[in-house]
């Protein structure tokens, strides 16, 4: 079992490394960054103390190493728009994100298999149907616009909900938080709605294919033949069972989540990372791209870590194998 | 008393195809401590005959008419928590592929309680000592350490001897067993035969053995069911069905084992392959392979009892008639 | 004995069994040739400018324009015709999603067969980029491909392509890595054919059910994130307005209620993306196996 954590933190970190190195050499390879920061009309010496000051005029690898370097001390550059330190930056937006993040996942993945375990033991019903037709939906609509329809209906039109923006926060171990006040909480339902309706169609389906499965083959047949209640063969038998193909996807999901965060966060004007790094796309900030980047694949690689711990924990057959 | 009383079965299936019958009017009964033999073709009927005894056949099919008695108590139409409630307790099964019917992620002494616990409700220890007390019965060896195992440490004869094990936990009156050797070596399918004669001569259960495979079944059951196409077209006492055939299917399958030919001969088969249940002619459902078959076969034939034998032709062979395939 | 059916005609028989599958297919049949047919079906062109009229900015449905005739569906902010500028982003959408398909379609099952026929280091390598790319979500490749490689079909392409190829080779190499284990394929490769050969008649032709499910989702999926990348205005640029250029044009729009700017040719989209993931539900259950009763 150690020999399989170990081997699994090895992959991890390079993963990073090879990760940092593309990243690195993909956003500064291309253009040229300096022609953002100063206008056309600057003259040669501004230019070329622009340059100077940045380090762009050193050989593209000393560049890779000096970021390195910097990486370890926690310094991830300055912004060249905003002329902030990029960590400062990140750090002040991650919380929003964050919060929006965990609540839309939380709760798409908790109704999400509870729907998709009904559908999936009554595949007939009419219920099941219902959940079915309205998992397609959600899974083939286009985050933005299901977004775009829930202003309309639930801002312009019922007027119940903001439109967007974050509301009050609350500082709960020195970062602001949303969630705890009723007017943040308001603000936070359209777009964690927004955010979850993918996953949660997901879960759905995944839920109800995994446990039509389950449910017919020689397991349960065999525990229904030694008289096993129906109660308990859900719980220890199915609820097991399915839970190694969803934990599969929610590892890859959550990373998708984060993704489309950012789309969620343009439309509702959420003040979180995702729209601080389509502004940065929009200008070529380098800075933040890269470091956003570099803290996306630093999650996607502890979720993968932890999918894969919990897969040798549930599985025996895993551990067995990694320990080999 | 019998174990169990089978009279006019009937199961249907309602399938795109029309209505199938797979199971169509069997009768037959176990008596306690006794094995008793159900071989055919895949598509007889016999493992659904074996799933209708249970309570356990799924939608859409439907045991439509006839009566089950488990002990004296009518089982058919029963609803499903008094079915439940005997499963497992009063009539066991053993399936196929264990590898498919244990969880590969649940330890064995894990699974082994809650078969246990579904019937009883025990403390721990008292589980555990019982869970024991069966595996040692089907042959495990240590069977305290096999209760933290999972099924994908022990071999294939292993995981079917849990499974058996599992079957014994109450002490039913009936085991159902259906193809429990199939899949495993023939070295270890020797062992486990030889073990379900000792357990059925110990617990005095009566066990019906399903199998395709008529050498296996002989070596073990004293009485055989004979199935073609949903009915039961002979059955007897084992020796004397083997040694003297009446349905020509019967003689067909004997004859199509390997032993019966001598070295370098060509192996005999009964020509044509099992039929179809959506396309069954009228009669006896054998006719179009059936040597022997006349006009007369194109009509119902009934099951002509003698005492403890029985056969479902109008041209049964007897010492008179020669082998007709030959 | 009946005679002997065709495997696309058994297909098709099953097929037909669900109403709301091949309702879902006739409505891609009729979007696909209504885009293929824009410039004839369309009453208007919208990328010809001289048609325009900012008088018939922004007016709703039913209106009678410049043009002579109603505008059944409204006009945008720059006077297009919306039913008009819809089909035309309708065609642009199935281009690029077809597009994006395909490419993505060959160049993963050749990774994946490659992997899965090669074996040794180059299967390790080749699976574990393919795992890595899998783990990186597609909208965030293709957002940093699209900032990189800059607006325009190709490279909108390319960076779908690059986004999409892994799901393709991963599935790729689990169908031929099963293949590859059995019987037939040992016993064919005894023989004096070449590898290539065997890769190609004898893999390739048992990985198409997978790989066609997974052809039809994804299909959808770049119809989907072209729109959103449009809608993002990382896109395609403002000259060749796809679906999701007119949704971001007419957010403005929404909290004043002018509505259908944006909501058509939403529905326009969501219509098309739907029913492409009906069909390729229906394609997959058929498929598979295990919920066969």
């Amino acid at each position: 079992m150690s020999g399989y954590v170990l081997q699994r933190l090895l992959q991890a970190a390079l993963v990073m490394v090879a990760m940092s190195a593309i990243v690195f050499v993909g956003v500064y390879a291309i253009g040229n960054p300096v022609d953002i920061v100063i206008p056309p009309e600057a003259t040669q010496d501004i230019r070329a103390a622009t340059i100077a000051r940045l380090g762009l005029d050193l050989p593209l690898w000393q560049q890779y190493l000096i970021f390195v370097r910097n990486l370890f001390d926690g310094d991830l550059g300055r912004s060249f728009i905003y002329n902030e330190p990029v960590l400062s930056l990140i750090a002040g937006r991650l919380p929003a994100t964050l919060e929006l993040v965990l609540l839309s996942v939380l709760s798409a993945t908790v109704f999400g298999i509870a729907l998709g375990v009904y559908a999936g033991y009554r595949p007939d019903s009419v219920l099941a149907k219902a959940i079915m037709a309205v998992s397609v939906l959600g899974f083939s609509v286009p985050t933005f616009w299901i977004g775009l329809i829930l202003i309309l209906t639930f801002a312009v039109n019922l007027g119940w909900l903001p439109a967007g923006g974050r509301g009050q926060t609350v500082d709960l171990l020195g970062v602001a938080w949303s969630f705890p006040t009723l007017d943040g909480l308001k603000h936070l339902v359209l777009p964690a709605v927004n955010l979850a309706l993918f996953k949660f169609a997901m879960m759905i389906r995944l839920a109800r294919a995994g446990t039509r499965e389950v449910m017919l083959s020689d397991t349960i047949k065999f525990a229904r033949a030694a008289g096993i209640r129906e109660s308990t063969i859900l719980r220890r038998h199915l609820l097991k069972l399915i839970s190694i193909p969803i934990i599969t996807v929610f590892g890859l999901e959550l990373g998708s989540t984060l993704a489309f965060a950012v789309v969620t966060e343009t439309i509702f004007s959420w003040p979180g990372v995702g729209k601080l790094i389509i502004d940065s796309i929009a200008v070529l900030d380098r800075p933040v791209m890269v470091a956003y980047l570099l803290l996306t694949t630093l999650l996607f690689v502890i979720i993968n870590l932890t999918v894969d711990l919990l897969f040798a924990l549930i599985d025996p057959r895993i551990r067995a194998r990694g320990a080999a | 008393m019998a174990a169990l009383e089978v009279d006019n079965l009937v199961t249907e299936f309602d399938t795109a195809n029309g209505v199938l019958r797979a199971v169509d009017g069997v009768s037959f009964t176990l008596a306690p401590g006794q094995i008793t033999g159900l071989v055919g073709e895949s598509g007889s009927g016999k493992t659904v005959t074996g799933f209708s005894l249970l309570g356990l056949v799924d939608a859409p099919g439907r045991i439509v008419s006839g009566s089950i008695r488990l002990g004296g108590t009518e089982l058919v139409g029963r609803p499903e928590t008094e079915l439940r409630r005997r499963r497992g307790a009063e009539i066991a099964m053993i399936f196929q592929d264990p590898i498919a019917t244990l969880n590969p992620l649940l330890a064995i002494g894990a699974q082994m309680r809650m078969a246990l616990e579904a019937h009883r409700s025990v403390s721990r220890r008292e589980a555990n000592a019982r869970c024991i007390e069966v595996l040692d019965q089907v042959g495990i060896p240590e069977p305290r350490a096999r209760l933290g195992s999972y099924p994908h440490e022990l071999s294939g004869g292993m995981r079917q001897r849990v499974a058996i094990a599992i079957a014994l936990l109450h002490g039913p009156a009936v085991i159902v067993a259906d193809e429990p050797t199939t899949a495993l070596d023939v070295s270890i399918q020797a062992q486990i035969l030889h073990r379900m004669r000792m357990l059925a001569d110990e617990t005095g259960s009566a066990v019906l053995w399903i199998s395709h495979d008529l050498a296996t079944v002989s070596g073990l059951a004293s009485r055989l069911l004979v199935m073609y196409a949903g009915r039961i077209v002979e059955f007897g006492n084992t020796a004397e069905v083997l040694r003297d055939p009446r349905h020509p299917y019967t003689r067909g399958l004997i004859d199509s084992l390997p032993g019966t030919v001598a070295a370098g001969e060509p192996l005999r088969q009964i020509p044509g392959g099992a039929p179809s249940l959506s396309a069954l002619p009228p009669g006896c459902a054998f006719a179009p392979r059936c040597p022997h078959a006349d006009v007369d076969c194109a009509k119902p034939v009934e099951l002509h009892e003698r005492g403890e034998r029985g056969w479902r032709c109008i041209h049964p062979l007897g010492p008179e008639r020669s082998d007709p395939f030959a | 004995m009946s005679a002997p059916v065709s495997p696309l005609a058994r297909f098709w028989a099953e097929f037909r069994r669900s109403p709301v599958a091949v309702a879902a297919l006739l409505v891609v049949v009729v979007t696909s040739l209504l885009a293929i047919f824009a410039p004839w079906v369309a009453p208007q062109d919208p990328y010809d400018l001289t048609t325009l009229s900012l008088l018939d900015a922004r007016r709703e449905p039913g209106f009678v324009g410049s043009g002579g005739y109603a505008h059944l569906l409204g006009t945008d902010p720059q006077g297009r015709d919306l039913l008009s500028a819809i089909l035309y982003g309708m065609r642009i959408s199935l281009q690029i999603g077809l597009a994006a398909g395909t490419v993505a379609l060959f160049l993963g099952t050749t990774i994946g067969i490659l992997a899965a026929y090669a074996r040794g280091w180059v299967e390790t390598v080749l699976m574990r980029i393919v795992d890595l790319q899998l783990s990186f979500p597609a909208i965030l490749l293709a957002l940093v491909l699209v900032a990189l490689l800059g607006q325009g079909k190709a490279q909108l392409i390319t960076a779908l392509v690059a986004a999409q190829y892994a799901y393709f080779a991963r599935t790729a190499y689990g169908a031929a890595t099963a293949e590859r284990r059995k019987d037939y394929v040992e016993a064919a490769l005894a023989t004096p054919l070449s590898g290539r050969r065997v890769a190609f008649f004898h893999l390739l032709p048992n990985c198409l059910p997978p790989l066609i499910v997974v052809a039809t989702v994804q299909i959808a999926n770049s119809i989907s994130l072209e729109a959103t990348l449009s809608f993002l205005g990382l896109g395609l640029p403002v000259t060749e307005p796809s679906l999701g250029m007119l949704i971001s044009n007419g957010f403005p729009y929404m909290m004043s209620g002018r509505y259908w700017i944006s909501v058509y040719p939403g529905i326009a989209l969501i219509v098309l993306i739907v029913a492409i993931n009906l069909v390729g539900d229906r394609v997959r259950d058929q498929f598979n196996p295990r919920l066969r009763r």
